[in-house]
């Protein structure tokens, strides 16, 4: 028994730590994310357990490379904090060509979802189209 | 479920393909300078075996290897051989195994602990039997993950960052040869377009070359990381290209010579 105390304490000190390495608004994007990717993890799609959090001032973009594999469906869902009014979330192909998405959009939260017919390098492209300068969060399912 | 997540059930049916034709293309300079990360640019050896599980279901259980050594003294070699075992957990829960999981668990946990992390993944050691004594394959897939992600933050938090990369590394080269090996049982050309990832290599390899000088000149890294390079060209199909089985074959026999490297037993520091 003293051991699993230990155990616990010692699990509850790590994720104390991994959550400090993060700011509260990074913490608070993840969790308006995993939200909205929950909604597909209903539909039989896996999360990735790891994510991207950032900065993104209005009308700013960021842009994450991805590797993906054809024959898998994807969503990748993004989600941010005050003042953000209105965030987007597109995908591009290995040739910066954007791929047709299936996509959902509500103000703080987005998701654009497609079924690659190459294996390779994507690009996974976040704008803050409305709102003040706002701390995001990307994550991504498969199936 | 959350009156958000329902909402973005119904949102997502009545969800409309964006008009992708007139977007404006990404130039080469801001591809260039797209952010790469650990966390998100390497898929999990999940992600590889799902996709190739849809043309057909591969025979998973026919990929188990034998048990390998634990007690590596090399910790390079240590690290790239968790990487391989972790991929190994993910087949094992392909193939709905739960003793095999249970067994590579078990491993998993005696590798970190010679890393010195093993304390920060019991818990996950205790999470990974219990869900494969319940045949609940999805969580254990997450569990796979989340372990491999606390045993690099672990690494990362006690300044052993060179490992980290070794760790994706191991796992890359044991799915790939494990996913070749299946293509080639059963060739058709949909299963093998999973084997074109040539980005995601040379981003491995930028990682490997990047690591301390004092690592670099490991001879297991060195052998690894000149055999990257290698294998860089071999997955390197031109898009829209038929793969054919000999191009399998080639990457096939470049991926598993070098897995055989890694988890060849010495005796060296």
């Amino acid at each position: 028994m003293r051991f699993d105390r230990l155990t616990i304490f010692c699990l509850a000190l790590i994720s104390l730590g991994n959550v400090g390495a993060e700011t509260d608004r990074e913490v608070q994007a993840h969790k308006v994310v995993l939200d909205l990717a929950g909604a597909f993890s209903n539909e039989g799609f896996k999360m990735r357990d790891g994510h991207w959090t950032g900065s993104l001032k209005p009308n700013e973009n960021a842009l994450v490379a991805v590797n993906l594999y054809a024959g898998n469906q994807y969503w990748f869902s993004v989600g941010a904090v005050e003042p953000a009014k209105k965030i987007d979330v597109a995908v591009y192909d290995e040739t910066g060509r954007r791929v047709t998405t299936d996509d959902f959009n509500e103000g703080d939260k987005a998701a654009a979802g497609f079924s690659p017919t190459s294996s390779g390098q994507y690009y996974v492209l976040v704008s803050l189209v409305d709102g003040g300068e706002s701390t995001f969060c990307l994550v991504y399912s498969y199936k | 479920m959350s009156q958000l997540s329902r909402f973005a059930i119904i949102g997502l049916l009545a969800a409309l393909p964006v008009t992708a034709a007139e977007a404006p293309r990404l130039s080469s300079e801001q591809l260039a300078k797209a952010v790469r990360n650990d966390a998100i640019s390497i898929p999990t050896p999940g992600e590889l075996f799902a996709a190739l599980g849809k043309p057909g279901k591969p025979n998973w259980s026919g990929q188990f290897r034998g048990p390998i050594p634990t007690s590596y003294k090399n910790r390079p070699q240590i690290a790239l051989n968790l990487g391989g075992l972790i991929a190994d957990g993910f087949i094992a829960v392909e193939a709905q195994d739960g003793q095999q999981v249970k067994n590579i668990g078990s491993d998993i946990i005696k590798m970190a602990k010679a890393l010195g992390v093993s304390e920060n993944i019991l818990g996950r050691g205790n999470s990974i039997n219990d869900f494969a004594e319940n045949n609940e394959w999805d969580a254990l897939q997450e569990e796979l993950e989340a372990t491999q992600n606390e045993v690099k933050s672990s690494m990362q938090s006690h300044q052993d960052q060179d490992l980290v990369i070794l760790v994706s590394l191991g796992g890359w080269i044991r799915g790939t040869e494990v996913v070749s090996a299946a293509v080639l049982q059963n060739f058709n050309e949909e299963s093998a377009k999973v084997l074109r990832q040539p980005a995601l290599v040379n981003f491995i390899h930028a990682k490997v070359k990047d690591i301390s000088p004092d690592m670099q000149n490991d001879p297991l890294v060195k052998t690894v990381s000149d055999e990257l390079g290698a294998i860089e060209k071999l997955v390197s199909f031109p898009p829209g290209k038929a793969v054919t089985i000999e191009d399998v074959r080639k990457v096939h026999q470049a991926v598993e010579q070098v897995m055989a490297e890694i988890q060849k037993k010495s005796d060296t520091k």
